[in-house]
């Protein structure tokens, strides 16, 4: 039983892991960029939604909502003013730009809601019990997998069924090709950035139901967590997310059961590394050989 | 002709290099007078050490990512591993050598063999990877590091050595004496480290990258980063010369975590985390890729100014948000040509820093 | 083409196999010996049975339509591929599973169609670490400054400025080598090569971007280069009085496939080679 139950909270927190890995990911594979700040849009998400709930006692639902929008505004105001202008510029500066952008927002944060933890009210109470005493699924886990799912979904259609998503999937092939078709490429990368936003937002609320302590530093660790998974995957690859984030939750779960509790950090990465010596380019990622 | 040239390239080279040495040399100087006549507060003593090591951090990571063009996030894995490494050969030295700069400087040693050896770990199968891959490998080896550490228990007691991944396993004798307590870190640190050591470091730091960057292997190195398949097509072993830069770099680094880890009675593993990775890349990326002296200046400034802003209250709190504010500026500015040009209208251009100096 | 300067070719002979090499170097083991040569991209044969010798000190062509496979070819003979089948004997010692710098150790330096230089580096520092297997200190002797190193880097500085001196370029020693207008790139990336101090040495499209005259005289320091080495040379080049002019051996590759070897009169006169340039129906010619 405790397995099973180790299965469900794996299973769940990748489902939150996947979620933010596609906000990576996407951007990845269109602007050919790591977004560090990526993990502190998870945090401001998570805020917004507290802040909604607590102070103004709204529902849940609107609390969410109202995180989505200010994310979205959030990212696609981020990458307008600071990633923008840094198009042509080595990929090392805008690294060095998106860490700037992830000190920035966390101090941002610190100086407008403190440094103190909050305890955040999950959106969701209670849980769906299946063998009465030994096994259960909390709803927020529930949620989490089935919002998922549905981001998924949704993502695989939006990309292979309308224009926008075949303009994203124009702009990662081949940006200059693109343009020369007719395709904005500012209005769809900035569009990237915006469901990237929405997503991480959605992943906040959900993480911090599920891991109820909210601090300016909150979505950092799960940032660098949800990259990994990314990459684990197969950077720039939608299907890579997915299972990258689970195989992650899962094996951090396990870690953390079977091994140490300590040292899951150290069991997750050390599975990244061995992945990516067999599979130099993720799961689900392909290698493109430097052309001669 | 020949001559004339020869004689003018190498004195170029050699320059700046001199000038390098000349910096450091000289703020040492001055340093040293401003402590004697005590016009140095004990808070900006008290960052004196650390600020040698940020320097050398800075130069040492220079030389994997400005000379072999490699993005490495987990530089601080390897200043960890000379930390805790450097703190225990320390400890275990303390009756054979009872002189505590040699005691200082053979513990330096033991960070850079253990700073040297995590290099090998993580390089020997990591190197094989390019780009973002091989940044998520280093990000995810510092983390590692830093997990483990944080398990781990180091002790001495009548018994011998002893070392344990959890506190139920580390059986110690109850008059043994604990050097690293698992999440608490090393505690009851002889603090050896000195401002002439740090001095010493940044100098020795300097000639080995230096002299590296200008020998054969250093040649081999920029090569491998300029163009991979032409250094290969000239008959330069890939693995080898990015192992030596990476290996080299981790092994300063190394000893710059001794240094650092012996500057405080106690130290844990958390410091080492990804954000020092960090800092000392926005050193090396704002000091300018390449550029040693650069590297120098912006770890001396950069770490130095935040922790003096700590002093003053109000300020204090907005510290690090004008730290990231001024971080995006200036990285917007230098990268984005018509900001650039802009700026370039106002200011009148300075020579850009050379691939090596 | 009667305007411009013949060069002496030497007399093509057959050899036993199915190529020819030229007189001179009858009797000794030819540089470079491909058989059944080819290699699979998923299912595209991008190059099949290529079968080539060349003499030690032969000036051979390469030449065909664009897309043929010629790039393919060099990229196999350094082993930047690995070819699916056949084999590749160097001075008569097979080069299989040798990685590209193993390569270039055993005797083959190249250049580069899209040109590759160390763009951040000098002039004579690219020449030097063309010079990389030649000089014998280590990285300490490097880092502490022993002897050693001083006495190998000033033999260096004195090769290099003798190596850029085929191409009058000692000037430009202290120039980035990014900088330099395209045409001292393409002879710098000839330089570079030759510090390797190769056998066999592989130009691809080296007069590419180049006008006449700067043509003309890259054919005459492609001579001298094997005059003064003695070393064989082979090149992909689309301008044709290029390689008439001074190639002894040329091969024609069109989809992956040898379409025609020999002289280049033989080519000239060669229905399929003006057929596969021109397509059919067309009155043959060349410039």
């Amino acid at each position: 039983m405790s397995f099973l139950n180790n299965v469900i909270t794996g299973i769940s927190l990748g489902s939150i892991y996947a979620i933010i890995a596609l906000g990576y990911t996407m951007v990845y594979g269109i602007a050919k960029m790591l977004n560090f700040a990526h993990g502190d849009v998870i945090m401001v998400g998570a805020y917004v939604c507290f802040f909604a709930m607590g102070n103004f006692n709204l529902p849940p639902v609107v609390g969410v909502l109202l995180a989505v929008v200010v994310c979205t505004l959030l990212g696609v105001v981020i990458e307008r003013l600071a990633y923008k202008p840094l198009r042509a510029a080595p990929s090392l500066a805008v690294l060095i730009t998106a860490i700037g952008v992830s000190y920035l927002l966390q101090n941002s944060a610190q100086i407008l809601w403190g440094a103190a933890t909050k305890t955040f009210r999950p959106i969701v109470d209670g849980s769906l019990t299946l063998v009465p005493g030994q096994l259960s699924i909390s709803y927020v886990a529930l949620l989490s997998v089935v919002c998922c799912i549905i981001v998924m979904v949704g993502l695989t259609l939006f990309t292979g069924q309308t224009k926008m998503g075949k303009a994203m999937r124009a702009c990662s092939e081949d940006k200059g090709a693109a343009q020369l078709m007719g395709i904005d490429v500012n209005a769809t990368i900035s569009m990237t950035f915006a469901i990237g936003s929405a997503l991480a937002a959605l992943a906040g609320v959900l993480m911090c139901s599920a891991y109820p302590v909210l601090s300016p530093t909150t979505g950092s660790m799960p940032g660098i967590r949800a990259f990994t998974a990314a990459v684990f995957g197969g950077i720039g690859s939608v299907p890579g997310a997915l299972l990258g984030g689970i195989l992650l939750g899962v094996i951090e779960t396990f870690g953390k059961a079977y091994i140490s509790t300590d040292l899951s950090d150290a069991v997750v990465f050390a599975v990244l590394i061995i992945v990516l010596l067999v599979r130099p380019a993720g799961l689900m990622g392909k290698y493109v050989p430097e052309k001669v | 002709m020949e001559k004339r040239l020869n004689g003018k390239r190498l004195s170029k080279a050699s320059r700046s290099g001199f000038i390098n040495y000349g910096i450091v040399i000289a703020a040492f100087v001055i340093l040293q007078l401003l402590m004697a006549l005590g016009l140095l507060s004990n808070s900006l003593q008290s960052l004196l050490v650390p600020t040698c090591c940020y320097i050398v951090m800075a130069v040492s990571l220079n030389l994997t990512v400005g000379i072999l063009g490699e993005l490495s996030l987990g530089h601080a894995g390897f200043m960890s591993l000379g930390a805790f490494s450097g703190i225990v050969a320390s400890f275990l030295l303390a009756d054979a050598i009872p002189f505590a700069p040699l005691r200082l400087a053979l513990s330096m040693i033991v960070g850079a063999v253990f700073g040297a050896l995590g290099g090998v770990v993580v390089g020997v199968p990591v190197l094989r990877l390019q780009g973002d891959y091989l940044a998520i490998v280093t990000l995810a080896f510092g983390q590692i590091i830093k997990n483990i550490i944080m398990v781990l228990y180091v002790g001495v007691d009548e018994k011998g050595f002893h070392i344990a991944a959890s506190s139920e396993r580390f059986n110690l004798a109850e008059d043994g004496v604990a050097i690293i307590k698992g999440p608490m870190g090393a505690v009851g640190v002889a603090k050896l480290a000195s401002f002439t050591a740090g001095f010493v470091l940044i100098l020795i730091t300097l000639a080995v990258v230096q002299n590296l960057v200008n020998s054969r292997s250093g040649r081999a190195i920029m090569a491998l980063r300029d163009n991979r398949i032409a250094a290969e097509s000239v008959g330069i072993n890939t693995t080898k010369y990015k192992l030596m830069a990476f290996v080299t770099s981790a092994a300063l680094a190394g000893a710059a975590g001794a240094l650092f880890g012996l500057n405080y009675s106690s130290t844990v593993a958390s410091k080492f985390d990804f954000n020092a990775s960090i800092l000392v890349l926005v050193f090396v990326v704002l000091g300018g890729l390449g550029s040693i002296r650069g590297s120098i200046i912006a770890a001396a400034l950069l770490y130095v100014l935040p922790e003096l802003l700590r002093q003053f209250g109000d300020i204090a709190d907005y510290r690090m948000l004008v730290y990231a504010i001024v971080l995006i500026l200036v990285m917007l500015v230098t990268n984005n040509d018509s900001l650039k040009a802009l700026l370039g209208r106002i200011i009148p251009k300075r020579k850009g820093a050379a691939s090596h100096g | 083409m009667a305007e411009k300067k013949q060069f002496e070719k030497g007399k093509m002979v057959p050899v036993p196999s199915v190529s020819i090499i030229p007189e001179r170097d009858l009797g000794t083991t030819p540089i470079l010996e491909c058989s059944h040569l080819g290699i699979d991209f998923g299912g595209l044969t991008a190059v099949n049975e290529f079968n080539i010798t060349v003499g030690r000190t032969e000036i051979a062509g390469l030449i065909g339509p664009n897309g043929a496979g010629k790039t393919t070819v060099f990229n196999l003979l350094t082993k930047v591929y690995q070819p699916t089948r056949g084999t590749i004997l160097l001075d008569g010692l097979d080069t299989h599973g040798k990685t590209p710098a193993q390569i270039n150790r055993m005797g083959i330096a190249r250049t580069f169609q899209n040109i590759r230089l160390f763009n951040n580096l000098s002039v004579e520092d690219n020449v030097k670490i063309g010079l990389h297997n030649q000089e014998k200190y280590s990285m300490f002797s490097g880092i502490l400054r022993l002897p050693k190193y001083w006495r190998q880097e000033k033999a260096a500085h004195e090769r290099a400025l003798e190596l850029l001196s085929i191409f009058n370029m000692e000037d430009l020693a202290d120039h980035q080598a990014g900088s330099l207008p395209y045409g001292a790139q393409r002879r710098l990336e000839i330089v570079r090569a030759l510090a390797t101090n190769p056998s066999l040495l592989l130009l691809d499209e080296p007069a590419a971007g180049m006008n006449p005259s700067e043509t003309a005289e890259l054919m005459e320091n492609i001579v001298k280069i094997r005059d003064t080495f003695q070393i064989a040379i082979m090149l992909i080049e689309h301008d044709m009085s290029l390689v008439m002019g001074i190639c002894e051996g040329i091969c024609v590759l069109n989809f992956g496939q040898i379409i025609a070897k020999g002289t280049a009169e033989e080519i000239q006169s060669n229905p399929t080679v003006i057929e596969a340039y021109l397509g059919k129906q067309r009155e043959g010619g060349e410039g």
